[in-house]
């Protein structure tokens, strides 16, 4: 009863609006948590996970031995790979594919890889401006893996204590 | 001739009064979305500037108001196939004519003010009221029945604060004995403890929350609820939908304006009665004490918005007849009694 009166009391004179009040104020003067994308960049993990590629031996020649486990383990069915033996009688694909449009960038393909081939790279701002243009096919991904490799082994090289 | 001569100067004083307004409504709304984004530790819009002009050019998202007024008009306006066309556009415009008609009385300092009515706060009232017309018309005219049951709970909620607010007014009336808004600011010369708000306290604060509701601003926006009802206004588009909110924003400054005169003391300055402050402030001009006061006001209307949660439809109506009416009417009593008493310094 007693309790009840004071609740009364404490609504009528919009205690708990006051405080809330209070709250929103004290934010009002404190610091500014925006990130002002274009021009200023949150920092990445070394593990980010953004557009993939397709990774070189220090000697030129392609990693991928197209064991198809990234293709089996991806949930979203969005790698292609085909498979024959090349002149030299190593087995490699023949067509290596990525779909970006159904891709979920769960990184299981980057786990999956024996070799360390198919890897995810930091870059996540591109776009496609006709039909293909989201499709990674082997070709792209390699140059992507060229494009990028310094970056792609630093990483790697920091994260290799942990894996 | 003479006639010629007092419908032009009518004319210009007229616009006077509404071509400021409609900027300060322009830039309430920029005011809005940097105090709330300010609140919600972000920035709010910083993009666009008015680089041709000199001193505001560093400002960054001064120019987004106009951006947003330009976008608008180049916007479709839909008018439904089923929607009554003629209502459907003269909606908006009844929304928006009453919000700027009823600047009319409101002394914007000593002597400041486009008709000096003795009823002006009877005249303030029809006018706000008048309001809701618009938004029946607007529900009815669209043909849908989302908007017109949306059209229902707005005009429900607007007609149930009015009571609320109409009491509180009375109060107002009792303890200035008067209904010209000048002579209302008068009654309370003398210090900001001569000023309504604190003998009228409950009357103020009722006041001012009827007046939320009766903008349809947060907490009590169920009108516009995004996410979870639809309003009377889904149908509108381009620059008829932005009409709508030109009328929101127009009556936030004019509830704000009303309760700056009511009980904020209207062009008073609040240094007076405080013997050093009030000669160095002497030169201050009335208009900048109102404009500053009633700035204060729409603040605590931004504030609110970025504070506190939609209130549920029955909520409000729970607030509005079972809290508001009663309070109001005890205060009237209350009120009664301070008056015979002749308590000072407000009522001897």
């Amino acid at each position: 009863m007693k309790n009840g009166i004071a609740n009364y009391i404490k609504s009528l004179f919009l205690w708990e609006l006051i405080k809330g009040l209070r709250l929103t104020g004290r934010y009002l003067f404190d610091k500014k948590i925006t990130v002002q994308y274009p021009d200023e960049e949150t920092p990445q993990s070394h593990r980010f996970r953004g557009r993939h590629a397709l990774r070189r031996y220090p000697n030129g020649e392609e990693r991928c031995i197209a064991c198809k486990l990234c293709e089996a383990v991806c949930p979203a069915l969005a790698i292609t790979i085909e498979a024959a033996p090349r002149e030299d009688g190593t087995r490699r694909t023949t067509r290596y594919e990525i779909d970006l449009t159904k891709c979920i960038f769960c990184g299981f393909c980057e786990e999956s890889c024996p070799v360390d081939s198919i890897v995810e790279t930091r870059i996540f701002e591109y776009h496609g401006e006709q039909r293909g243009d989201l499709l990674m096919t082997k070709e792209k991904l390699l140059a992507e893996g060229d494009k990028v490799e310094q970056q792609l082994a630093a990483d790697r090289a920091y994260d290799a204590c942990y894996r | 001739m003479e006639t010629f001569f007092y419908l032009a100067t009518t004319l210009i004083y007229i616009l006077i009064i509404v071509i400021p307004l409609m900027l300060c409504v322009a830039y309430l709304t920029l005011a809005e979305r940097k105090i709330i984004g300010y609140m919600q530790v972000r920035i709010g819009p910083n993009r666009v500037n008015l680089s041709l002009l000199p001193l505001i050019r560093n400002l960054r998202g001064f120019g987004q108001p106009i951006a947003d007024a330009v976008k608008l008009m180049f916007k479709e306006i839909v008018i439904p196939s089923n929607a009554d066309r003629f209502l459907f556009v003269i909606a908006p415009i009844l929304a928006i004519g009453p919000a700027l008609a009823a600047w009319a009385v409101i002394p914007f300092a000593d002597g400041w003010v486009l008709s000096d009515i003795n009823v002006g706060l009877l005249y303030i009232l029809a006018m706000t009221s008048i309001g809701v017309y618009g938004v029946i018309i607007a529900g009815w005219a669209s043909n849908s029945k989302y908007a017109f049951l949306g059209a229902l709970r707005s005009a429900a909620q607007i007609v149930s604060y009015e009571i609320a607010m109409g009491f509180a007014l009375v109060g107002v009336l009792m303890a200035a004995s008067s209904l010209n808004l000048g002579e209302i600011v008068s009654a309370q010369d003398g210090s900001v403890l001569h000023w309504f708000w604190l003998p009228l306290l409950p009357l103020f604060l009722v006041y001012f929350i009827s007046g939320v509701a009766e903008t349809n601003r947060a907490p009590f926006d169920v009108v516009e609820g995004e996410s979870e009802i639809v309003g009377f206004h889904v149908e509108y588009s381009g620059m008829l939908f932005a009409v709508f909110f030109l009328a929101e924003y127009a009556n936030m400054i004019l509830i704000s304006a009303l309760a700056t005169i009511m009980f904020l003391g209207g062009w008073l300055s609040p240094f007076q009665g405080i013997p050093l402050l009030e000669t160095l402030f002497a030169w201050v001009p009335g208009l900048f004490w109102f404009v500053a006061k009633v700035a204060f006001c729409l603040f605590f209307f931004l504030w609110f918005r970025a504070t506190f949660p939609r209130y549920r439809y029955d909520q409000i109506m729970r607030l509005g007849w079972k809290v508001f009416i009663p309070i109001t009417l005890v205060w009237i009593v209350v009120l009664g009694l301070f008056i015979l008493m002749k308590l000072p310094p407000w009522f001897a």
